[in-house]
């Protein structure tokens, strides 16, 4: 390890951890053969199982709130001394009105906190991971709430549409000595690349074919993780876990394969063929399920991706801690097991993707 | 020298350098840096000859870069500012016109030396930009505003030929076979992979009968070839020297409908005629076949026009193992277009470096053994403009002799 690599990692003068998680997926399943179905695709090689779709009543700020209140429920903190509540999303209901303020008062961490949304494609969340990591790690606040979230959008008939999904995770972060995941390092890399947008005003994103996969996806994860491991000296033999973006199945095994990791490394945070592409909550939500499973003493490496382009990294080392808090609360697999299957039709009207004069 | 057939054949001109770059996702390349990288590879194999002259080919560069006015552009960006340079576009077939031209230049003795390079730049538009710029080689007037697409047209010959001829459904999967098997040896195809059959048999249907293993992968490439009189040929050239034997471009009617038996492809055929008048050969002198499978089916129809199966017999080449590099005639020796990938207006350039690299003995593992004559033919649309070129191996030349 050069200095240079070890000085573009992100670390706080004071050590920070997450003191509390909490995962939120909402309950109904759009199968991917339904939407084939509709759309007289082939139902061979479909990049998903199926995807979480968002009950009528369903939007970020609900779904945040709930994962919010799983987190602060395994921390066991009073929701006063949360300074900051920060939610990354691209599918937040107000394109001016912040989601995070709804959340903070629905928490009752109001008044004395911060409160702003995120916006970075589906890295907004880990985005205000690291920013908390410098609120908690500078001794600014001692608690920060941050969140991924998302009901993403798919134009009916793109292929998005097959794994457009919905869900998140919460993280409470915290000072390192109260925490069941301390988080030892972190990175961005980060580059001017557009592979997937959604202009102001428009409902559906648009993208760029295959340049999502090589020049985006694999190239910012793969630096990032990389970069991130030579920093904390690390390799993949060194994490009993790892996490990345999952837009399909197909493309964190094959990210995790090329940077050395064995599948059954990211089997417990695979979750995209059951629940799709949470977007914002994607490798957060992920990231929960390992929690629930991890042992304390393990190394989790987590690496989100967002679009336009950039990938957050993070080293996390699992302590004591994380055995008696898990429980506090419910776990992803409860979420992913409370399923009601939906069809095409009902998720139009879900959706809004039917509209009436 | 002579002139045979009165329409021109190149005598005594001379392939002096070749530069062929990867076809692919060259996301990271504008249009003029791949043609730049063609180039300077082409000038370099040429012992860094400047030549005289630029014949660019393209077809899409105006609809997919914006971008018309290539020849100037192309010879200023690679250090050849002042230079006569002009863009040739025939669709598909444009590579193979912009050579033809640089040969009608080179034999008339207005220039000693010209540079050929075809380029496009495809991958950096996404959705119907591309269908809908490559459905320009159709008649615009009478089949694409119908929304019929160069696959489409593919689908309905496909369909028709094995109508005609009582073709099984993977009649023709030996033409994607081959080419997948071949372009494993070749460094700038895009798919360095074999197939099985049984992988072609499940193939997603694209435009039926068409399946995605019948069809072209269209992308990025570009191409580049310095030609020379024989006079002109640089000393530090490579040799054994290819000789460009016979130059011919045929046109038929664009729309399908308008072709009195669209399954004759009557423009390769008359090109591929020309082409052996010229040369004074036939098909049986023929040892390697570069041509247009830009679907499975223009590889049979080539086949059948240029006189190497009997018309309803093409497709049988492929079953018996008589196009593969051991075979009587080997075709797609790089992976033409079904592998190597195709690069519309750049096709005909890379075919025909490819077809000199076979003679000259630089094809490597590519190589097809003991070659001395080689065809390349490039197609325009569904085969509305067909340009073929016979090339010959000439140990006449030799280094330090008098070329002259």
């Amino acid at each position: 390890m050069t200095d240079s690599d070890r000085g573009r990692m992100l670390k706080p003068v004071n050590d920070v951890g997450f003191v509390g998680y909490g995962a939120y997926i909402p309950r109904y399943r759009l199968p991917a053969r339904e939407v084939a179905r509709i759309w007289k695709s082939d139902e061979d090689g479909l990049p998903i199982v199926e995807k979480a779709v968002p009950g009528l009543d369903e939007d970020v700020v609900t779904m945040s709130i709930e994962a919010a209140r799983n987190a602060v429920s395994r921390a066991g903190i009073d929701p006063s001394e949360i300074r900051a509540v920060w939610v990354g999303s691209e599918s937040h209901p107000y394109a001016v009105k912040p989601t995070s303020t709804i959340v903070a008062e629905a928490l009752g961490a109001v008044p004395h906190t911060q409160a702003a949304d995120w916006e970075f494609a589906c890295k907004a969340g880990t985005e205000a991971i690291q920013a908390a990591i410098g609120l908690v790690g500078s001794g600014m606040a001692r608690y920060a709430l941050s969140i991924g979230m998302d009901t993403a959008q798919g134009r009916p008939g793109d292929a998005l549409e097959y794994t457009a999904g919905a869900g998140g995770a919460a993280y409470l972060l915290g000072p390192a000595a109260e925490s069941l995941a301390v988080i030892e390092g972190s990175y961005s890399f980060v580059t001017d690349t557009p592979d997937f947008w959604r202009r102001a005003n428009e409902r559906y994103p648009e993208h760029g074919q295959r340049f999502t996969g090589e020049p985006a996806y694999f190239k910012h994860i793969e630096a990032a993780a990389t970069a991130l491991m030579q920093a904390t000296g690390t390799t993949p033999a060194d994490f009993a876990f790892a996490v990345f973006h999952q837009p399909n199945t197909k493309f964190p095994q094959r990210v995790a394969k090329t940077l050395g990791f064995k599948p059954d490394q990211i089997q417990a945070g695979l979750l995209v063929p059951v629940i799709g592409n949470t977007y914002a909550g994607s490798a957060l939500v992920g990231l929960t399920a390992i929690l629930d499973v991890a042992e304390p003493g393990q190394r989790i490496l987590v690496v989100s991706f967002g679009s336009g382009a950039g990938s957050d990294a993070f080293c996390l080392r699992t302590t004591d801690l994380l055995l008696e808090r898990r429980s506090r609360a419910p776990s992803t697999r409860d979420y992913i097991e409370r399923r009601t299957e939906i069809d095409y039709a009902t998720y139009a009207r879900f959706r809004g993707k039917l509209t009436l004069q | 020298m002579s002139r045979a057939a009165g329409i021109g054949a190149p005598v005594g001109i001379y392939v002096a350098g070749v530069g062929l770059t990867p076809v692919g996702e060259r996301w990271e390349r504008s249009l003029r840096e791949i043609a730049l990288e063609a180039i300077e590879a082409a000038r370099a194999d040429a012992g860094g000859l400047r030549p005289q002259a630029l014949y660019v080919g393209n077809m899409l560069a105006p609809a997919l870069s914006g971008q018309t006015h290539l020849g100037a552009l192309l010879a200023d960006f690679s250090g050849l500012r002042g230079i006569e340079a002009t863009a040739f576009e025939a669709a598909g077939a444009s590579g193979g016109v912009a050579v033809r031209h640089a040969c009608l230049a080179l034999a008339s003795g207005a220039v000693d030396s010209a540079l050929v390079v075809g380029v496009e730049k495809i991958t950096d538009r996404i959705g119907s930009a591309v269908n809908a710029a490559l459905a320009g080689a159709a008649d615009a007037d009478h089949e694409a505003v119908q929304g019929v697409t160069p696959t489409a047209q593919a689908a309905l010959l496909m369909r028709r030929y094995m109508h005609e001829y009582q073709v099984p459904a993977d009649g023709l999967a030996g033409f994607s076979l081959n080419a997948h098997a071949n372009a494993v040896a070749c460094e700038h195809a895009i798919y360095r992979r074999a197939i099985s059959a049984q992988e072609y048999a499940r193939a997603t249907k694209v435009s039926d009968p068409v399946n995605l293993y019948d069809a072209a992968p269209v992308a990025d490439g570009a191409a580049a070839l310095i030609l020379t009189r024989r006079e002109a040929y640089p000393p530090g050239g490579p040799l054994p020297a290819a000789r460009i034997a016979a130059s011919a471009v045929a046109t038929s009617a664009l729309a399908l409908h308008d072709q009195a038996d669209p399954l004759a492809f009557s423009a390769a055929a008359q090109s591929a005629a020309r082409a052996y008048a010229q040369a004074g050969l036939g098909p049986k002198d023929i040892q390697v076949f570069e041509l247009h499978d830009l679907f499975t089916i223009y590889a049979v129809l080539a086949l059948e026009a240029a006189g190497f199966a009997g018309r309803g017999d093409g497709w049988r080449l492929a079953q018996d193992g008589q196009i593969a590099r051991g075979g009587r005639i080997p075709i797609s020796t790089f992976g033409g277009s079904k592998a190597r990938g195709d690069s519309g207006g750049a096709t005909g350039v890379y075919q025909i470096g490819e077809v000199a690299l076979q003679l000259q003995g630089r094809a490597g593992a590519a190589q097809v053994p003991s070659v001395r004559l080689g065809m390349a033919q490039c197609l325009g649309g569904a085969g509305a403009t067909a340009v073929t070129h016979i090339l010959a191996r000439d140990e006449s030349l030799r280094q330090g002799s008098d070329s002259s």
